[in-house]
């Protein structure tokens, strides 16, 4: 097999996977890495899973490994923390079947809460990191992280960014190597992290680096492209690419593995050539360990640690202009916003009329934060809704929680809000949970969870009834609610709030662009019944919008039906009909 | 044609996307390096996109960047403007005539730029077309982006056919035939 396709970055990096042999892969969904663990679902010789956070999702490829397979753990940059705990010590006890993690950061937050380098987590837990720059390298260079976790005994990390993952370029494809099982045999010593062994692993880790770091110099993924020696690049991912667009003739030390670096090469390269670049997006991780070897470069002081990188602002450092023919013309801004018929935005607007404060967490629902409905507060990561919500209580008391709640989504809830809420429970909380359970992970493009009833591989499955859940973990009171009921919900808000249990409101309403949806209704507003208030307006929906006589028009193809507008209307002016 | 650098933006939600893979698809077909930049997840929501698509012989960057499109194809009036100084000097803008208020105009925080065709006509060749009055002649106002696709197509290069067998092989069964359809209207005018 050898037919030449255009592909995903992500899906090259599933596809390499498959080609490697993988049998087992888990992960939670994440922007920019969700599509690795869709496409590669897609193969029968790979079992895949999501998992409910990233934490299980790297002790399931660890079991795996350790059991003698090859195996698989996908994560956006953010899910590498929750990860963190199970990778610090996967590193010392090392692999039996070759085991990688795919983790991709996000350089100009399309989709996320920070910038972090995932390079940096590497460095502090020893494992090595390959860095692809297109969708074949991406194939490429997962299949050589098997290799060389099986031959250094070592997780390995293949970093990938948004850009690398959401473009696509072609690929050739090959046939999947079946891999034979390892022997799996009792070894306390590697795999039994107490004190006495980790002392023995630790001395393991630290002779690998060093055995890395030699060995990387003839690696065929670290290549020197000559060129002209006046200037030369040390670069890697898809800053590589930038490089080639602004100086294809000058010489280029191309980075496959940033970490540990290979000194040697690197040494050899900057011999070579008059002026140094290190051109790396985010963190100068390069850059600094270059330094700190002696050697002379320049880097960060011409280019930024933020944002994605691009040819032009290269040009701009290296040359102090870019040639623009026309300029960037005024236009008023168009962020993201929730969706026509988006569940969250009915259970925003009642917060907003009772001017409840929601602590926040990682969802479609952080949109919650902007105009016109403006009630979010915070947003710091997974899970952290609940607990934030129960440090202010414990900081300030009952009464000031009164008008506040935590908005968590399902997805969320069980990735890490339940922990969260046990906790509450524990420490004796009255405060008030809000659970917008809209049936899926809904950011990162409608992903199965553990209360959907569905796998990942589309199969049925026994669906976590998130009310029990709450109830048996001792919840004094769990309200469940149809999230489009305004009227019930205000009330149940109001009532959670002023009393003095801790409360759970799950709110119900699938997201509007779940698939298999039928929307029979539409809203259609009457001019002559309206009194030009603006009360529909004011729930932010991206269908109603005003016209030049101060009435209001319902765009009917992107209206759901959901109703929400015809409930804030006083005055009869929107009618649900029949499309 | 050594190289050209194709940007497709609209509205999140308006099928840029499955335009711009269908651009990719069609000169990988012809024997083109391609590369294609796609927006997910949150930025999607509704939001302002953008992708791109570069072809020729050797591609590095899978980016557009300000002053390197040869063709820019908005679905939306107002993102046609925001990027419009991403257009070379005799760069093509093809226009879908279509308005959809951003939030901060629905809210009343902004106003939407009047005159913005008249505007872009003094600096850069433009072609308009009403793709969803098109589509919704042909009875699915979803095929919009088939009919901005058609005429598109006629300046990007390539045959009637070449295009043809990419969106039968790109678009779900059941729209096979409509979205011919549609592209037809775009392509034939």
């Amino acid at each position: 097999m050898s037919e030449k396709i255009i592909m995903l970055g992500n899906e090259a990096i599933a596809r390499g996977a498959y080609e490697a042999g993988v049998k087992v892969s888990s992960a939670y969904p994440g922007t920019p890495s969700t599509e690795i663990s869709e496409s590669l679902a897609k193969y029968d010789a790979v079992y895949t899973e999501w998992a409910p956070n990233e934490k299980v999702a790297t002790e399931v490829a660890f079991g795996a490994s350790f059991s003698g397979v090859r195996s698989l753990a996908c994560m956006k940059h953010v899910g590498l923390n929750v990860a963190s705990d199970p990778l610090y010590t996967f590193s010392y006890t090392g692999v039996n079947g070759g085991a990688v993690l795919v983790v991709a950061d996000d350089p100009g937050l399309a989709s996320s809460q920070n910038e972090q380098d995932t390079r940096m987590i590497a460095r502090a837990s020893h494992i090595p990191v390959l860095e692809p720059s297109d969708s074949q390298e991406a194939k490429d260079f997962i299949k050589f992280a098997y290799e060389l976790s099986e031959k250094y005994d070592t997780p390995v990390i293949l970093r990938t960014t948004t850009k690398l993952s959401h473009s696509q370029s072609v690929v050739t494809l090959e046939d999947r190597v079946e891999v034979a099982d390892k022997n799996y045999e009792r070894d306390v010593k590697k795999y039994v992290m107490m004190p006495a062994s980790a002392i023995g692993r630790h001395v393991v880790v630290e002779k690998r680096d060093e055995m890395l770091a030699v060995d990387g110099c003839s690696f065929p993924v670290n290549r020197v492209e000559e060129g002209d020696n006046e200037i030369g690049f040390i670069t890697s991912g898809i800053a590589y690419q930038y490089v080639k667009e602004v100086c294809p003739n000058a010489s280029v030390l191309k980075l496959g593995l940033v970490n540990p670096l290979p000194k040697k090469l690197i040494e050899d390269f900057i011999s070579k050539c008059k002026t140094v670049y290190v051109f790396e997006e985010l963190e100068p991780v390069i850059e600094e360990q270059v330094r700190a070897w002696g050697y002379d470069v320049k880097g960060k002081e011409l280019f930024t640690r933020q944002g994605e990188y691009s040819a032009n602002m290269l040009r701009k450092a290296l040359f102090g202009k870019v040639e623009q023919v026309f300029s960037k013309q005024e236009a008023p801004n168009r962020p993201p916003i929730l969706c026509p018929g988006c569940p969250h935005r009915s259970v925003f607007s009642v917060l907003n009329k009772l001017k409840i404060h929601a602590s926040g967490d990682i969802g479609c629902y952080t949109l919650g934060a902007v105009a016109p409905l403006g009630v979010i507060d915070s947003t710091l990561c997974m899970g952290a809704s609940i607990s934030a919500l129960h440090g202010i209580e414990k900081a300030r008391g009952k009464e000031f929680i009164k008008n506040w709640v935590a908005v968590i989504g399902d997805s969320t809830f069980l990735h890490t809000g339940v922990n969260s809420l046990i906790n509450m429970v524990y420490n004796k909380a009255t405060g008030t949970v809000l659970i917008l359970d809209n049936r899926t992970t809904g950011m990162t493009g409608h992903q199965q969870h553990a209360s959907t009833g569905k796998t990942l591989k589309g199969e049925d499955t026994y669906a976590i009834n998130l009310a029990q859940l709450c109830k048996a973990i001792g919840v004094p009171s769990v309200i469940e609610v149809n999230a489009f009921d305004v009227v019930e919900l205000e009330k149940v808000i109001k009532n959670a709030v002023n009393g003095n249990q801790l409360t759970v409101i799950i709110a119900k309403a699938p997201c509007a662009l779940l698939k298999g949806q039928v929307f029979p209704f539409k809203c259609v507003a009457n001019p002559e019944k309206c009194r030009k208030c603006g009360m529909c307006l004011k729930i932010g929906c991206p269908a109603i919008t005003k016209q030049p006589d101060g009435t209001v028009k319902i765009d009917e193809t992107m209206c759901n039906g959901c109703g929400l507008c015809k409930s804030y209307c006083k005055f009869n002016a929107i009618e649900k009909v029949e499309k | 044609m050594e190289k050209l650098n194709v940007m497709v933006v609209g509205v999140g939600g308006q099928g840029t996307l499955l335009t711009s893979r269908i651009i990719g698809k069609t000169a990988l077909n012809a024997g083109f390096d391609v590369k294609l930049s796609e927006v997910h997840g949150m930025a999607q929501r509704g939001g302002s996109v953008v992708t791109f698509v570069r072809f020729g012989k050797n591609v590095s960057k899978p980016v557009v960047e300000e002053g390197e499109a040869d063709v820019l194809i908005s679905f939306e009036r107002l993102e046609a403007l925001r990027y419009s100084h991403y257009l070379k000097k005799d760069g093509i803008l093809i226009v879908n005539d279509c308005r959809i208020d951003p939030m901060t105009v629905v809210i009343g925080a902004s106003q939407y730029p009047e005159n913005i065709l008249e505007q872009l006509k003094k600096d850069h060749k433009v072609y308009v077309i009403d793709g969803g009055a098109i589509a919704k002649e042909l009875g699915n106002s979803k095929v919009l982006n088939s009919v901005v696709l058609g005429l598109s197509a006629k300046h990007i290069g390539f045959s009637k056919e070449e295009w043809i067998s990419v969106i039968e092989k790109t678009v779900p069964q059941k729209t096979i035939d409509i979205n011919k359809q549609a592209f037809l209207k775009g392509y034939e005018g």
